[in-house]
């Protein structure tokens, strides 16, 4: 019974949602109020009715009802509770419901507290959000049904893929798909806004919470998919380029490019249809995102042969949105006027710049995830681009933009000079330099690469720390009036400084992890000691053991330096009992100055020997402290004073009537 | 710039990568895969890499004996994993391993790499521009193919290797070619 409920209520949730998409849009088109008001109760009823299809499918997954097939493919009853609820989401059709679910519960949210939004905006707004959902509720219903029964029902489910039996990528799924569909938001308003023909600051402003959520959560997601591939690949390495983490990256990119050109649309009324094409493009990498991450469409065009209706569909689907938003862009775009000048070096230059270098990284990973697919189209047969390509393009990129990152909030808005600002980051300089001098002295000039990347973080967190200085008058002004200062800073700004310390602060990681790490592969017989950066790892052996779906070996390191002990690693391989699939757990020692990292591999001989893997990476949870970091400062510019109080006001009349557009 | 021109840019862009997935589909992928099998390895002359003075490796250096040809770099994290087991099959003498390595921007890297966890191949190639690589449709490394004596291509593996799957996949594979006791 429970399966069929949901499907019902998925099946009127598209009903809703084609109400949705078309009434409220009609009546701001002919500016009527009361159909624009429809647009509120459809948004909420359809979250509703995707709220009721979701819990459903977890009821069902939570029972272990195996007459529906989804939970056959993708549950187990020896599965423990958190990973049958996760499994809800660990499969294609589960995951497409999840990301309707958010996509209505973003919505609902906009129905709900958008009381200040101009009805007219609001009504095109929700309608297209409808529209994407509408998309989503046919290809669920009529190529991937997550309530389809199966007869007669097996004893037992096949499981779920045991690399997804993990708390952390329990929830990472959800969270990028908070920032994939938080994008969807930004998509809405800029095709709200192409039909209304105009942009403007209080449009940027409305914009601006929902853009910062999405970056918040993607950031957040893409920062715990890579911790999950660093403890549980138990490859020592964190990021891989591989298609699915390029998928979540890309958007990033172009969702942080989003995010300051929003701030030029709002404080100077300049870069208006650079801002509308970057929230189209964010959005469209936020769908080819979803398709790669889950459900594996695009991964390889394998997938797509496999099941080609759903890769017809997808296709389908993606030409419409992106296809069909363009068309508009490149019909309406041309109308948006901007009033705001400025010269190449100010404020709006400095911004401008970070846009094109976020744009060209993400040009390039777009083209170095796709290349193998358009070669084989081409007939060029199948390659694939390591990580050389990627390093080779983005390493040059990065540099530049973030010297430039340490200078760009010295600059005035509409015209600046560089050479004060310059002036004034010499302390900042000074330092660079002296760091820049210690690295190598400690490691000598290999890699030089890691000096500068480790000189450009510390640049730019000198560079931040010193504009905040700059900003309160610290030793100019008496200590009083700075602290006064730093009081009544605005959470923006709080959250520029925070976010651009936390991203140095990743940078020092990535330079150290990426240039000094250690490893070591070798045969290890009980007893055996390895050297590795510094650190003398014992390997004590190795033992047997069962968990609650799997067998594992667990081997027992001890780390010790200068004949001290540090710590005692345990590494385990585990074969799931259903899958007979082997995964690894790492046995990692996190210290601020670098990891400690067993990995155990497999059995040598019968005396006890076996295959290990040790490193030592240098600063690597820097990586994730500095996210975390630029996490809270993204929440914390949320909460700044200009989203809650003082709704911003368009000059001329709210109701866009049908003659106004034009205007 | 035309200004309608710049706005239509962006749409005449993803409408070509929408034609280019659309082709894609039409394709049927899994012949690439195999595409080599039953057929000559395909001709490449590849130099040898920094440090070892033979001759390199080409594809005429696989006529006489059943052999496998792996495509490694040193940059690859999979292949250290595949390493070991490599020095192991090297020491066991069971069949003669050729390397291709791919990709290497710095030409001491591949060298470097293999001095540090040592040399499991007869012969090694330096193959930093693809050549070889694409010849025989690479789609990543590790990546293994199993040659018989005529040059000809038997068996593809994608992935790093291990005693499980050479007793699984390889090792018949290598029955068929040399069926025991034949000889």
């Amino acid at each position: 019974m429970t399966a069929e409920i949901g499907h019902f209520a998925l099946v009127l949730a598209l009903f809703v949602a084609v109400a949705q998409a078309s009434l409220p849009l009609i009546g701001a088109h002919r500016g009527d109020p009361g159909w624009m008001a429809l647009a509120k109760p459809t948004a909420i009823l359809q979250f509703a009715l995707v709220a009721v299809a979701f819990a459903c499918l977890t009821h069902v997954f939570v029972t272990s009802d195996f007459s529906v097939v989804n939970v056959v493919s993708n549950s187990h009853t020896d599965k423990p509770l958190l990973y049958k609820i996760s499994g809800v989401w660990g499969n294609h059709e589960g995951s497409l419901l999840l990301w309707v679910l958010i996509l209505a519960i973003f919505g609902a949210a906009v129905a709900v507290f958008g009381a200040n939004l101009p009805p007219a905006l609001k009504a095109r707004v929700l309608s297209i959000q409808a529209m994407i959902a509408v998309g989503f509720y046919l290809f669920m219903l009529l190529t991937s049904n997550p309530f389809d029964r199966i007869f007669p029902p097996p004893l037992n489910g096949r499981g779920l893929n045991p690399l997804l039996q993990d708390p952390g990528l329990a929830i990472h799924p959800p969270m990028l798909y908070l920032g994939y569909v938080g994008f969807s938001m930004a998509f809405s308003f800029a095709i709200a806004a192409l039909i209304e023909g105009r942009v403007d600051a209080a449009w940027a402003r409305w914009v601006r919470p929902w853009t910062l959520a999405a970056w918040c959560f993607l950031t957040g997601g893409i920062a715990l998919g890579s911790w999950w591939a660093y403890y549980e690949l138990g490859w020592g390495g964190w990021w891989f380029w591989d298609p699915v983490e390029n998928a979540s990256f890309m958007p990033w990119l172009a969702g942080t490019a989003l995010l300051h050109s929003s701030t030029v649309v709002e404080k100077r009324d300049t870069l208006k249809g650079w801002t509308i094409l970057l929230a189209i493009i964010t959005f469209s990498l936020s769908l080819l995102g979803t398709f790669l991450v889950r459900s594996g469409v695009l991964t390889s065009v394998h997938a797509f042969a496999t099941d080609p209706t759903r890769g017809v569909f997808i296709l389908a689907l993606l030409v419409i949105v992106i296809g069909g938003s363009l068309a508009l862009f490149a019909w309406r775009g041309p109308k948006l006027v901007s009033t705001g000048l400025f010269q190449p070096v100010s404020r709006e230059g400095g911004l401008l710049f970070n846009n094109l270098v976020m744009a060209t990284a993400c040009a390039a990973v777009l083209l170095g995830t796709l290349y193998p697919l358009l070669l084989d189209a081409l007939g060029g047969g199948k390659v694939s681009v390591g990580p050389p390509f990627f390093n080779t393009v983005l390493i040059p990129l990065m540099i530049p933009m973030i010297a430039a990152m340490a200078v760009g909030p010295f600059l005035s808005w509409k015209r600046s000079d560089l050479m004060p600002a310059l002036r004034r980051l010499r302390i900042a300089l000074v330092l660079t330099i002296v760091a820049a001098i210690v690295t190598y002295a400690v490691h000598g000039d290999e890699p030089v690469l890691g000096v500068v990347a480790l000189a450009m973080a510390v640049w730019l967190g000198t560079g931040v720390l010193t504009e905040l200085a700059e900003r309160i008058r610290l030793f100019r002004s008496p200590l009083s009036e700075s602290f006064r200062r730093l009081g009544r800073l605005p959470r923006a700004s709080w959250g520029m400084t925070i976010g651009h310390l936390g991203l140095a602060i990743t940078i020092a990681g990535m330079a150290g992890a990426g240039a000094w790490k250690v490893e070591s592969i070798q045969v290890m017989k009980p007893g055996d000691k390895v050297t590795v950066g510094g650190y003398e790892y014992r390997f004590t052996g190795a033992k047997a053991g069962k968990g609650p779906n799997y067998k594992f070996v667990g081997g027992q390191f001890t780390v010790s330096r200068h004949g001290r002990e540090i710590t005692k690693l345990t590494s385990e391989k585990r074969v799931y009992n259903v899958s007979q699939q082997p995964t690894t757990e790492a046995g990692i020692h996190t210290t601020w100055r670098g990891d400690l990292y067993a990995v155990i591999g497999d059995a040598e001989g019968s005396g006890g020997a076996f295959v290990t893997r040790l490193y030592f990476n240098p600063l690597v949870v820097w990586i994730w402290a500095g996210t975390l970091i630029m996490v809270f400062a993204g929440a914390l510019s949320l909460t700044d004073r200009r989203h809650r109080v003082g709704a911003p006001h368009r000059k001329s009349s709210a109701v866009s009537l049908p003659g106004a557009q034009e205007a | 710039m035309n200004k309608r021109l710049m706005f239509t840019l962006p749409l005449m862009v993803f409408l070509i990568l929408a034609g280019y997935f659309a082709v894609g589909l039409t394709k049927d992928p899994k012949k690439l895969p195999n595409m080599l099998k039953g057929k000559p390895v395909p001709d490449f002359a590849l130099k040898p890499i920094k440090g070892r003075d033979d001759k390199g490796f080409a594809s005429t250096d696989l006529k006489g004996e059943t052999s496998l040809v792996n495509i490694f770099g040193s940059w690859c994290v999979a292949c250290q994993i595949e390493h070991p087991f490599l020095m192991k099959l090297k020491a066991e003498g069971a069949v003669p391993i050729h390397g291709i390595d791919w990709r290497e921007e710095d030409p001491d890297a591949g060298p470097d790499w293999l001095n540090k966890h040592g040399d499991p191949y007869a012969l090694v190639g330096d193959d930093p521009r693809s050549k070889a690589a694409i010849a025989f449709g690479v789609t990543g490394a590790p990546e293994t193919f199993v040659v018989d004596g005529d040059g000809v291509v038997r068996f593809k593996y994608v992935g790093p290797l291990n005693a499980d799957i050479w007793r699984d996949v390889i090792e018949p594979v290598l029955r068929q070619i040399k069926p025991p006791g034949a000889s």
